[in-house]
């Protein structure tokens, strides 16, 4: 429903006065200082995040608690359960039954068992003893990552027997793995570009649909409309400022990433300014219209949480990998501004300039921009009687 | 007796203040759905269907039985031949494969003359997580090749097998892990903008003053304030654990008491942290910014995206004050591991502490505030 206002002062309206454009922003500005909340999101949450991602989270499975259950400690046996404690990604206890390492994993004290039966030598002798690799699956993906690390142990353990007694040679292929862009598998350096695209939403989209949703449940909006004021320039108003935050968030989450995780930024600034800008505008325009829209602070809240920022966290391919996912969420996922940002961020911090991943990207964002605009623009008109 | 009345018809006037207005009412019942729908297909670790690219510069028996063996395995899908070195890179740059395998000429030589056969995997590292995993499933398509052609070209057989299992989650699903640990992520969210704004709303508009000079107690104001939340919350919780019981048939091991006995003391620690919130802000707007300033912290520390166990000592002492980390473990161990009331007891005391650590604070404040 829109509110009808009666008419408006026959004043030039179809230009944007610069003049009142300024004294809009300079009390957007006014507000944010004086609201020690917008700034808490605008850099303090950047901060806090940074320190948080960078130094908090960590993908790199190690020191993984595991049994080994011996149930008949021999030479072999134990030189087998010596390979898992020699190795960096386990932290082994040692069970002298399977009972004592179900116990063991149902308590949660260790997150795998191994375990190598009573006649182990035996069938070691009489060529291929079964170990059994049992993992605690909850955590799916960690589940994975123990038991490929077992299966390495144990192939590592094969091998230095296989030389110690000179088996006859049939040749295996072997893999030579190499990760372009991140050779040392550092999770920062595809933390950090998803960090950048947190901040933005966070400062683009979820401050000015608050701030706007205030507005327009206050009536301050209204009173606006009654002044010379055009619909264009109090958008304007509104997104200069916020418009500002987040590329200073940018500014800080880049630098940080450089000096403080050392994550390459391997194509141009300018162009990573510039695209980073347009998704900026994009999340500005999202919040503007879910304000303008709801014109409640508490619905465009949730809204826009639910609408960019989890988004942001889940659909984006920021942590997770979107080719397998269904249809219709993929469908669901090309909807979101935060894809495209977060395909072209990865590629501009670590693969560097590459334009055919560059361009698409933009332009679907820019594309984005032109429909949110004027999407909002319809919504914030003020209607002549 | 007075108080209970008194009590009733304030927890009747919030309900009636959050579910009245259609939109009010659809974000707090609509999104825990949509979104636990979405992402228990989105947020998933498990590979498929990943783009490759094969250089195979051997053309042999061999080579061509590798490839089948990682076009069989339902996780990588081809999508092209390549013919020179150079068509490696724009491929990989330009994202339109993540892993390109490459075999040179003496591929089957090697093998056959019994030596190591070179296999070059290249994987795109932008995303390290994704291409360690497909490592990963790359890593167990050699080693099941290579036992084969041990056994086929008479070499010895493996001394050892691994023998792998899985508890809990024989298939390693991600989902099973996820949309269980959803209940817990989606209704702290919920609760906490829920109960901050509520209060915050009130203050705002001036309201709060009027229910002050009102013969209500603030402790019967913050139980007022808190039960529909809670309400709020219980009905989220069943929503989504349908979600996941029906929907995604993801199969309940536990007590269902259990679960919904965990759920609810999260729920009152939730609450009470939003009511810590909004005792503090002044306004909607500082409300809801200082949920989400509590909310973020406990989501990313939560042991759902990331696992508590990677995370620096330091790092993990702070998660012990987060209620979310109680809550999800609560509810994986009862949901997949069938645990018992005695099993999760060291996760429910905490949120005992918790809870009645967030009500007092919040009456605390509320109360010096009154006087």
């Amino acid at each position: 429903m829109e509110t009808r206002f009666a008419g408006e002062p026959g004043t030039d309206s179809s230009r944007i006065n610069p003049r009142r454009v300024r004294s809009l922003i300079r009390k957007e500005f006014v507000q944010i200082i004086r609201d020690p909340s917008s700034i808490a999101i605008a850099l303090v949450l950047p901060v806090f995040l940074i320190l948080l991602i960078g130094y908090g989270l960590s993908l790199d499975v190690k020191e993984v608690p595991v049994a080994v259950v011996l149930e008949n400690p021999t030479p072999e046996s134990a030189s087998l359960a010596g390979a898992f404690r020699l190795s960096d990604y386990f932290k082994v206890t040692e069970a002298t039954s399977m009972q004592e390492a179900v116990k063991l994993i149902r308590d949660l004290k260790v997150d795998g068992i191994v375990r190598l039966s009573q006649d182990f030598d035996r069938q070691l002798a009489s060529g291929g003893a079964p170990v059994q690799l049992i993992v605690r699956g909850v955590d799916a993906n960690r589940g994975r990552f123990i038991q490929g690390y077992a299966q390495g142990a144990l192939q590592q353990w094969t091998n230095q027997r296989a030389v110690s007694e000179a088996a006859p040679s049939v040749g295996s292929a072997r893999l030579q793995t190499r990760m372009w862009f991140n050779e040392a598998v550092d999770s920062h350096y595809f933390l950090v570009p998803g960090l950048v695209v947190l901040i933005m939403t966070l400062t683009g989209a979820l401050l000015t649909a608050l701030v706007m949703a205030r507005e327009w449940e206050q009536g301050t909006l209204e009173a606006l409309f009654v002044t010379p004021v055009r619909a264009g320039e109090i958008l304007i108003g509104k997104i200069l400022p916020y418009f500002l935050l987040g590329m200073a968030g940018l500014f800080l989450t880049a630098s940080a990433g450089r000096f403080l995780f050392h994550v390459p930024l391997r194509g141009s600034t300018f162009i990573l300014a510039a695209v980073s800008a347009l998704y900026l505008l994009v999340a500005l325009g999202f919040g503007l219209l879910i304000s303008s829209t709801t014109r409640n602070q508490f619905v465009a809240g949730q809204i826009t949480i639910i609408a960019t920022f989890l988004p942001a966290v889940f659909l984006s391919g920021f942590i997770f990998d979107l080719t397998g996912v269904p249809r219709a969420v993929q469908f669901v996922s090309y909807l979101l501004p935060a894809r495209y940002y977060v395909s072209f961020l990865q590629t501009i911090f670590l693969a560097g300039n590459v334009w055919s991943v560059i361009l698409p990207n933009s332009a679907v964002m820019l594309v984005m921009l032109l429909i949110l605009f004027a999407l909002t623009l319809r919504k914030t008109k003020k209607r002549l009687n | 007796m007075e108080s209970l009345r008194r009590i009733l018809a304030l927890i009747r006037k919030e309900l009636l203040a959050i579910l009245k207005d259609p939109r009010s009412r659809f974000t707090v019942l609509g999104p825990p759905v949509i979104q636990a729908l979405v992402f228990g297909y989105a947020a998933t670790y498990d590979l498929n269907k990943v783009r490759y690219a094969v250089y195979d510069q051997d053309r042999s028996e061999a080579s061509r039985q590798f490839l089948a063996d990682m076009d069989g395995s339902g996780t990588f899908r081809r999508v092209a031949n390549l013919r020179d070195q150079r068509e490696i890179g724009p491929l990989i740059d330009s994202r339109r494969v993540l892993i390109v395998v490459r075999m040179g000429q003496d591929f089957e030589r090697c093998l056959l003359s019994g030596q190591p056969a070179d296999v070059q995997v290249i994987a795109d590292g932008r995303n390290s997580n994704t291409a360690g995993t497909a490592l990963n499933y790359i890593g167990t398509i050699a080693d099941n090749f290579n036992a084969r052609w041990q056994q086929t070209h008479g070499g010895p057989s493996p001394p050892v097998q691994a023998v792998p299992r899985a508890w809990y989650n024989p298939n390693l699903e991600t989902r099973w892990f996820m949309v269980p640990g959803m209940i817990g992520m989606l209704t702290l969210v919920q609760m906490v903008i829920i109960t901050a704004m509520s209060v915050a709303r009130e203050r705002e508009q001036g309201t709060f003053d009027q229910l002050l000079v009102t013969p209500f107690r603030p402790i019967e104001i913050m139980i007022g304030k808190s039960v529909p939340s809670i309400l709020i919350g219980l009905v989220q919780v069943t929503m989504v654990l349908t979600l996941a019981l029906f929907w995604f048939k993801i199969p309940f091991q536990g007590s269902l008491f259990t679960l919904y006995f965990g759920a609810l003391l999260f729920l009152i620690a939730a609450v009470g942290i939003g009511l810590m919130v909004s005792s503090v802000a002044a306004t909607m707007q500082q409300a809801l910014l200082g949920s989400f300033l509590t909310i973020m912290p406990f989501a990313m520390l939560s042991g759902l995206n990331t696992p508590i166990s990677n995370m620096p000592r330091e790092v993990q002492y702070v998660t012990l004050i987060n209620p979310l980390r109680y809550v999800i473990s609560i509810i994986h161990r009862v949901f997949l591991e069938a645990a018992s009331f005695r099993g999760i007891a060291s996760d429910l005391w905490p949120l005992v502490l918790i809870a009645l650590f967030s009500q007092s604070v919040a009456i605390w404040v509320f109360r010096r505030r009154l006087i």
